[in-house]
């Protein structure tokens, strides 16, 4: 029962640092085996749950002449449809439509858990759960791109572009090899986690330090730190921007790599 | 009294990457007000060039990620 009153007040801790990241066994009474279902992987569960939850209560029943429900669901659907898969895939982006849809709500939901009460943790400020996704995209558009050509033709059009003197190649390749296998991955993984623990332990520095002041008792600093719970509000709303920001952009370019990876010759 | 000390200890290499950031948020800011001149000037051409400017973007804010990753591993 304690972990639960802890998940409750996941605020504690003074100076906030990498330790206000550690997740926490939620049954530490079952022994040392159970230690990996902790608080942060139930709510990566939970929002994946949330996730398909709200997309098949979207889905089902669809009518002609749509009601509240399916006008929800479609003006979120064509977010991602619209402006993220046809505007970047052009004509196949049928194909890739599903995951790019449930990649863009998942990291949508997980990062609003940072500002939800009861969580009050954007998941991917854990980093090995940024990795996890990272890999599925990356597997995505490689193996786009191999399905596609082969894996002969695929490596020499992601390693070598159009119109290189062969005075280059030595250079080239090895660069863009770097750039298109291994950089992209990473950077799209470090992109959100660094944006989301950033963000994240400014909340905490505003939200502590406010707390901190105010229970200091003398009143200059009382009224500093009634100063700083209430930017800590502008603080939120900015973290509310910036956790829709990441997942668009991490969605575009997943679209935009697999848009790369499968792009015709011309 | 409030225990202030523990805050003012820190890592040079958050001042570094605060200075390293500028290259990359200038980059960044010149892309998209490219896009946005463009975009007034042919509406039309919008979706050519966000596509391209993703690219860019994300080639340049490699550098800021990088320099993060440096900053705390280094």
């Amino acid at each position: 029962m304690s972990a639960m009153i802890g998940l409750l007040i996941p605020l504690e801790g003074f100076p906030p640092g990498v330790q206000s990241f550690d997740s926490k066994p939620l049954f530490p009474e079952l022994g040392p085996s159970w230690l990996w279902v902790n608080n942060h992987l139930v709510q990566a569960i939970i929002a994946a749950a949330l996730v398909i939850g709200f997309w098949l209560w979207m889905a089902r029943g669809q009518k002609v002449v749509p009601g509240k429900r399916q006008f929800l669901g479609a003006l979120a659907y064509n977010l991602v449809r619209n402006s993220i898969a046809r505007d970047i895939l052009g004509h196949d982006y049928r194909k890739f439509l599903p995951y790019l849809l449930a990649l863009f709500s998942f990291i949508l939901v997980n990062n609003l858990f940072g500002e939800f009460f009861l969580f009050m943790f954007p998941t991917f400020s854990k980093i090995g759960f940024v990795w996890g996704l990272a890999l599925c995209s990356w597997i995505l558009y490689n193996g786009a791109g191999i399905y596609k050509y082969g894996l002969l033709t695929y490596l020499r059009k992601a390693t070598l572009p159009e119109g290189v003197p062969v005075v280059l190649w030595p250079l080239i390749i090895p660069l863009e090899f770097l750039s298109n296998f291994i950089v992209r991955p990473v950077t799209l993984a470090l992109r959100l986690f660094a944006n989301l623990f950033a963000g994240h332990l400014v909340i905490l520095v505003f939200v502590l330090g406010g707390t901190l002041l105010l229970q200091s008792g003398q009143l200059g600093l009382m009224a500093a730190g009634g100063m700083s719970l209430i930017f800590s509000f502008a603080i939120f709303a900015l973290e509310l921007f910036v956790g829709f920001l990441q997942a668009y952009i991490f969605t575009v370019l997943t679209a935009q790599y697999v848009s790369s990876a499968i792009a015709e010759e011309h | 009294m409030l225990p202030l000390e523990p805050i003012l200890n820190g890592s040079l290499n958050m001042i570094g990457y605060g200075l390293a950031t500028l290259g990359p948020g200038l980059g960044v800011a010149w892309i998209f007000s490219s896009v946005i001149s463009g975009t007034a000037r042919q509406p039309e051409a919008r979706g050519a060039m966000l596509s391209t400017a993703w690219i860019g973007f994300a080639v340049v804010e490699a550098l800021a990620i990088i320099g993060i990753a440096l900053a705390f591993v280094i």
